[in-house]
Order: structure tokens, then C-alpha cells, then sequence
């Protein structure tokens, strides 16, 4: 059985339903946190399967590391943003965190 | 100096006292008793530039007429039915306006300096100065203007800044009672003063006295009728009386006493009552017959009335006020009766040795001030002059120069003033030879003998015979700085400044520089004996210089009068002077059994004839009377109608009011109350959870995607 671009895409669809199940579900800020680098680790993987597979060559490569570098630095900031919330609840739950309601 | 310089150097000498009044105004709490000698020293330099400037228009531009310039204000373009207007403004300098600069300059700058010793200890001392500059700078500009525009605004100027000086004392009552009374009195005659430069400017559409002289020259009167331009010519002498104290007007200027001393010898001297005499000098030439003689009876009247009333004041410095109200209606007659020279002539030597004698007695005063206060006596007046006496002895400088400006008002030969009164006397029976009015002449005689007199009494009261209270032995002479000004105002009050013969002014060099202006009033409406020529024998040199070299009849029938008159005056002087020593000095009349005797005139004199108490019950409670009307109309009549429909309105109001509480307040109330209503049901959807939100986004995606597809 040869290893084809649909076997990518499914692996690729599972981990996004993994991620977007984190992101939804967990209470923990660092855990929506992994979430989210679950989503783009997901999206990396369909560009570098469309770009073995596809059509889209070396820009398939170049969009992933543009990704990488992305997550990386909003990884840096959003951990900023929750050792600052932290700073000021007292606690990581997204759930607590509900000011925008007032 | 070219003329347009001395136009610039004119402009300096009327801009610096306006620069004292700045600097003392605006730095004065800083400056202290500096302001003082700032103030001074500015009028020092005012001074001397203003010398200058007559001394170059008296020799090197001794030809010329006037030396003026003018620029346009306000443009109105072209006014329908009218035509073009606009205001012109603009300087003058002639012979009359430069001797009147150094008049005034010198004066003032006296005055200040005078002042720094009288006002010093005064906790207003610098505002003081402060006004002073402001007066000076508001009487040079009348001096200097040649226009009834300007002049008016300075004139209005003079007025204010003279309540500013009078009412000095403010916290006194009867001081600001008298800068009121001075500044109302002012206006009746200002009012009188705008409506005649009204009828010209109306005619004429312009302010500039050139113009206005020139059309009328031309035969062009206001109106087309001689009427309305000795109804002009009145008018614009209204101005003259209010501000030079004219009768029935002068009853401000005795009042005007309240002020302090230094500020009365500024008033009564050089400026706002000269202000008067100097507008009917400049405006001379458009007087007609019938106006000049109206003007030479009401100088008559003022002269006689305030002579009869300063015989017996015995406050020092209200004999000198109703003496200056005398004066000032002898320059006002002379101008009335075409004896031009003399009439100013005697302004400006009334003017050295009035100021002297306010500034001697502000010495005495000062004296007699300190000596009181020493002894801790605030209740005796140090004015009156019953409680001097002897000062002869312990006030020399002050008493000297006292009685040489005595000798000088009395018209006592080797004076000024004899030069000038007998000039002015001369003229008056020169007029009454050729118009018949013979009555201003003995007016004029009786009135320099009155002059004579109580100028006498007062000498020989103040200065002589025995100290009368104990404060007057303990005065002492003033400081230099006070005897300074009197020491040279007494010199400038002999002869020898205007004229090398002491007993005729006509042939001297003051008569030579102020030559009576012709007349431009057409020959039908003025004296024929002001316009007719005696001899023709020099013409105009060319066409800037204008020179009147040939004398009308009155001029020659005043030179055949002089010696009469010069006879005349001094029997009536020296009548007057004798009845004072024998009344005074020797006592060879006991003068109290005499007013016993007399009681009735002598009350009536003493009361200034009743005129302040007929104005009091007449104009003063006339006026309060219809005020009063006026305010029960106001309170009853107009205060009914608004409080009526105050009262509908309020009715209106109420159903107005409870139509918005219910109707217009439920609908509102009721929107609100239904937005509140949704947004309470909507609330629950706001958790302010994230995850709540992705997953709202996320069913929504989904939906979407399978909508679409």
C-alpha cells in the first residue's frame, strides 16, 4: 500500500479535530494554548503534503516555515498574556475569566 | 528743523505725559517714590522739546500760518445721498498752539515737581502721577489738534481725566460729590459744543477747521442762512463754558477745590479751564456779530458775578477758584469784544501767575497742614484763611512770590498782568465805542477793581499782621522743591518776558506773534469794524506766507483807547488796593460792623448768589422728581404688564408641564421600558466565555458550510 496525499489529509484532519476539541473544551489557558498549536501543526502538514502532492512546490515549504516561526512567536506572547492574567485572577481557567461580559 | 519734524517733535511732546501715565499706571506699585521723580522728569523733557518747537515756529517759521498735517481715519465711502465722507485727523502747529504747548509743559512739569513734596506721604502717590500724565496729555491734545474731531475726543478726555483728579480723594464724600459735579456740569456744555460741530459737519462733511472756515469764507453757510451759523458759532462756545467755568456754568470749578492743591493750580491754570479760552481763540474766525457778543456778555457776567463772590470766601483756595472764574471771564470777554491778543495774552500770563498763587497757597496749606498735625488738631480747617495770619515771617519764598502774582492779577504796572488786563480793557471800550454795548466795559473795570481788592484782602489776611492761632506762628517754610516752581512762575510774571515797554503789550514780541486772524464770517454778519482795513500798505509776501500786516478799526481804535483805559484801570486798581489795606491793614474801618450793616448783599455774596441752592431745587430736584415719576411708571405701569403675562404664562406653563409628565414621559418611558425588556432576554447569550463564543462560531461555520454546499 503506497502512502498517498489523502492518508496526509486524514492525519492532518485528525490532529485539527484534536486541536479544535482542546480549544473547546479544556479549561486551562496553556491547554487551549496546545490547542491552538495542534490547529496550525495540522495546517503545516496539508502544506507539506500539497506541496509533495499538489501543486504548490517549494511555496508549500515557505508557508510552514512562515507558520512555524508565527506560532512560535505567538506562543512567546500569548504565554506573556497568561502569566498576566494569572498576575491578576489569580488563576488560568478561561472560564473564570469572563469580564467581557460586563 | 524742517516742518515735518517739528510735526514729529509736536507728536513727542503729546505722546510723553501719556507715557508717564503708562509707566506709572502699569509699574507704579513697583516705582513708589520713584514714579514722582519719573513723572516729572518726562514733563521736564516734554518741556523742553516743546520750547524748542516754539522757538522754531516763532523765528524760522515765523511766516507761515500753521504748519499742519492731517490723514484720513474712517473712510464711509461713498454714503448714499450724501456723497463721499470720511474723517479726517490731523496736527497743527501755528503761533497759538506753540506758546500754548509751553504753557501747558511748563505748568505741568511745575506741578510735578511740586507734587513730589505735597503728595509725598499720600498712599495714592503714584496714581496721582499717573493722572497727572494722563491730564496733560489730554489738554496738549486739544492744543495741538486742527480738527473738532480730535479736539472733541480730548476735550471729552480733559473731562475724565479732571473727575479722575478731583475725585482724587475719593473716600472724602464731598470730593467725589465734586468730580461728579464737575464731570455733569461738564457735559451740559459738551452737549452744546457736539450739536454745533454737528450743524458744521453736517454742512460741511468735514471736521478739519480749514474746510469748515474755507466754505464759509466762500460765502457757503450752514443752511444758507446766518442764523445757523451764529447758532454754530454758540454752540460751540457752550463747549468753552462748561469747561472754562463760564456763567451760568462755573459753579463747578469752586467745588472742583476738593481736589488736591497741586491739581487746582493745573486745572485753573494751563489746562481744561484755558481748554475753553483756547477753543474760542482757535475758532475765532467763524464767530459772527451776534455771537461774539454773546460771548462777551457772558465773559462780562462770569467776570462781574465771581468777582463779587471771591470778596467774601474765606477759604484760601475758593477765593483764588471764583478769582480764576473772574479771570476766565475776562479772556472769554476780551475774545468777545475782537481784542484777540489781549484776550490771549491773558491766558497765558493768568496762567504763570494763577498757578503760582495755587501753588503758593497749596504751600501754605502744606505749612499749616503739618503745623495742625504736629499738634494733633485734625478739627481746625487748614484752609481758611482766619486761621492764618503773619506767615510774612515764617513763610518768606511763599510770601514774595505771593504778592508779586497779586500785584500781577491786580494789574499793577511792571506785571504781566497789567499788560495784558489793560489790553483787554482797552479792547472792551474800543467795542463799546463802535457797537455801543457800553455796559461790558464798566463791567470790566468794576470787575479788575473787585479783583484788586479781595486779591488784597487775601494777601494781607494770609501773610500779614499777627499770627491768629498758634498753628499759624509754628509754619514753616516748604522745601526747595516746592518753592522752586513758585520762584519761577513769580519771575515769568513780570514784563519783560512779552514786551521791553512796560506799559503798552502792542508794540512787544508776544503781540507780534498772535495777531488777531481775519475774520471769515461774510461782511453782512459780523462787525463791520473787524473786517473793514484801516491802511493796506503790505500785502501777502507770497502764497504760504500769509501776513496780515494791515489793522482793522477796532484794532486802531484800541490803540487811541490805550491810554484811557491804561488810566482807567490803574485808578479802579489802585482803588481796590487802597479799600483793602484800609479795610485789612490799617482797620480804619471795622469791617464787621460794615457786613452787619450790609448783612443781605454780603450774605448773598457769601452764598455764591444762591446759585448752587436755585440749581439744587430747580434742575437737581427736577430731574429727581421726574425720576421719581419715571420709576412709578416703571414700578406700576410697564412692571403690571410683565408680571400679567408672567402670570398667563405661568398658568399656560402648568398645563404645558403636566401634559409632558404624562403623555410625552409614558412614551418614552415606555420605550424604554420595552429595549430594556428585549435586552434582557438577549443578555443570556453574553457568557463572556471564549469557548462559548468558538463554539457559537464553529456551528455556525458548519451550518454555513452546508448551506452553501
Amino acid at each position: 500500500m503506497t502512502v498517498g496525499l489523502s492518508h496526509y489529509l486524514v492525519i492532518s484532519a485528525i490532529l485539527f479535530s484534536l486541536g479544535l476539541f482542546a480549544i473547546l473544551t479544556r479549561k486551562n489557558a496553556i491547554m487551549v494554548l496546545m490547542g491552538i498549536e495542534l490547529v496550525l501543526n495540522s495546517a503545516n502538514l496539508n502544506f507539506v503534503a500539497f506541496s509533495r502532492f499538489g501543486r504548490m512546490n517549494l511555496e508549500g515549504h515557505i508557508a510552514t516555515i512562515f507558520v512555524i516561526i508565527l506560532a512560535a512567536a505567538e506562543a512567546a506572547i500569548a504565554l506573556a498574556i497568561i502569566l498576566n492574567i494569572y498576575h491578576n485572577y489569580f488563576s488560568v481557567n478561561v472560564d473564570e475569566i469572563d469580564k467581557l461580559k460586563e | 528743523m524742517s516742518t515735518e519734524n517739528l510735526l514729529k517733535y509736536s507728536i513727542v511732546v503729546l505722546l510723553l505725559p501719556i507715557l508717564s501715565f503708562v509707566i506709572n499706571i502699569f509699574f507704579g506699585k513697583k516705582l513708589k517714590r520713584a514714579s514722582g521723580v519719573i513723572g516729572t522728569s518726562i514733563l521736564m523733557l516734554s518741556l523742553v522739546i516743546s520750547i524748542i518747537i516754539a522757538f522754531t515756529k516763532l523765528s524760522v517759521y515765523s511766516g507761515a500760518k500753521i504748519i499742519q498735517t492731517s490723514a484720513e481715519w474712517v473712510n464711509f465711502g461713498n454714503v448714499p445721498g450724501i456723497g463721499p465722507l470720511s474723517i479726517v485727523v490731523g496736527i497743527g502747529i501755528d503761533n497759538l498752539s506753540a506758546i500754548m504747548l509751553v504753557v501747558v509743559t511748563l505748568i505741568s512739569a511745575l506741578v510735578h515737581l511740586f507734587s513730589t513734596e505735597y503728595m509725598s506721604g499720600d498712599p495714592k502717590y503714584t496714581r496721582y502721577f499717573a493722572y497727572l500724565g494722563f491730564f496733560t496729555f489730554s489738554m496738549l491734545g486739544i492744543v495741538l489738534t486742527n480738527n473738532f474731531f480730535l479736539m472733541y475726543v480730548f476735550w471729552e478726555l480733559v473731562g475724565i481725566s479732571s473727575y479722575l483728579l478731583i475725585g482724587f480723594w475719593y473716600e472724602k464724600r464731598s470730593a467725589s460729590n465734586a468730580a461728579k459735579k464737575a464731570f455733569l456740569v461738564n457735559r451740559v456744555g459738551d452737549l452744546g459744543f457736539w450739536l454745533g460741530i454737528l450743524i458744521l459737519f453736517v454742512s460741511y462733511k468735514s471736521f478739519s477747521f480749514d474746510v469748515i472756515f474755507e466754505n464759509i469764507k466762500s460765502g457757503n453757510l450752514p443752511f444758507n442762512s446766518g442764523f445757523y451759523l451764529t447758532l454754530a458759532g454758540i454752540l460751540v462756545f457752550c463747549g468753552a463754558i462748561g469747561k472754562s467755568a463760564q456763567f451760568p456754568l462755573h459753579v463747578w470749578l469752586p467745588d472742583a477745590m476738593e481736589g488736591p492743591t497741586p491739581v487746582s493750580a493745573l486745572i485753573h491754570a494751563a489746562t481744561m479751564v484755558a481748554a475753553g479760552v483756547y477753543l474760542v481763540a482757535r475758532v475765532f474766525v467763524m464767530f459772527t456779530a451776534d455771537a461774539l457778543t454773546f460771548i462777551a456778555y457772558i465773559g462780562a457776567i462770569t467776570a462781574f458775578v465771581a468777582a463779587t463772590i471771591a470778596i467774601t470766601q474765606n477759604d484760601i483756595k475758593k477765593v483764588l477758584a471764583y478769582s480764576t472764574v473772574s479771570q476766565l471771564g475776562y479772556m472769554i470777554m476780551a475774545l468777545g469784544v475782537g481784542a484777540y491778543t489781549s484776550g490771549f495774552f491773558h491766558l497765558v500770563t493768568h496762567a504763570w501767575f494763577k498757578a503760582a498763587l495755587f501753588l503758593g497757597s497749596g504751600s501754605v496749606i502744606h505749612a499749616m497742614h503739618h503745623a495742625l498735625h504736629k499738634a494733633g488738631d485734625h478739627h481746625t480747617d487748614p484752609q481758611d484763611i482766619r486761621n492764618m495770619g503773619g506767615l510774612r515771617k515764617t513763610m518768606p519764598i511763599t510770601f514774595i512770590t505771593f504778592l508779586m502774582c497779586t500785584l500781577a492779577i491786580s494789574g499793577v504796572p511792571f506785571t504781566s498782568g497789567f499788560m495784558s488786563k489793560d489790553g483787554i480793557l482797552a479792547g472792551t471800550l474800543a467795542f463799546a465805542h463802535l457797537s455801543g454795548h457800553w455796559l461790558i466795559p464798566i463791567i470790566g473795570f468794576t470787575a479788575a477793581g473787585m479783583t484788586a481788592f479781595y486779591m488784597f484782602r487775601l494777601v494781607i489776611i494770609t501773610f500779614t499782621g499777627k499770627p491768629k492761632t498758634t498753628f499759624a506762628e509754628n509754619t514753616h517754610e516748604s522745601k526747595l522743591v516746592m518753592t522752586l516752581p513758585l520762584i519761577v512762575l513769580a519771575i515769568l510774571s513780570f514784563w519783560f518776558f512779552y514786551s521791553v515797554n512796560p506799559f503798552d503789550a502792542s508794540k512787544g514780541w508776544f503781540a507780534n506773534w498772535i495777531k488777531p486772524p481775519q475774520t471769515v464770517v461774510p461782511a453782512q454778519y459780523q462787525w463791520n469794524f473787524l473786517t473793514t482795513k484801516v491802511s493796506e500798505e503790505v500785502a501777502s509776501i507770497d502764497q504760504t506766507m500769509e501776513v496780515e500786516a494791515t489793522k482793522t478799526v477796532l484794532e486802531e481804535e484800541i490803540h487811541h483807547n490805550h491810554t484811557t483805559a491804561m488810566i482807567l484801570s490803574l485808578s479802579v486798581a489802585g482803588l481796590g488796593i487802597l479799600l483793602a489795606f484800609v479795610f485789612y491793614f490799617w482797620k480804619k474801618v471795622d469791617v464787621d460792623a460794615l457786613t452787619e450793616k450790609i448783612k443781605p448783599i454780603y450774605n448773598f455774596s457769601l452764598n455764591k448768589w444762591y446759585i448752587d441752592e436755585l440749581y439744587q431745587s430747580t434742575i437737581v430736584n427736577g430731574t429727581t422728581a421726574f425720576s421719581r415719576l419715571l420709576g412709578w411708571f416703571d414700578n406700576t405701569i410697564i412692571d403690571g404688564a410683565i408680571n400679567g403675562v408672567a402670570a398667563i404664562s405661568k398658568w399656560f406653563s402648568f398645563f404645558s408641564g403636566k401634559f409632558d409628565n404624562v403623555v410625552i414621559d409614558g412614551i418614552v418611558n415606555l420605550t424604554a421600558y420595552g429595549t430594556g425588556f428585549i435586552g434582557l432576554l438577549f443578555r443570556k447569550a453574553q457568557t463572556g466565555k471564549v469557548q462559548t463564543y468558538l463554539i457559537i462560531v464553529l456551528i455556525g461555520l458548519v451550518l454555513l458550510f452546508y448551506f452553501v454546499s
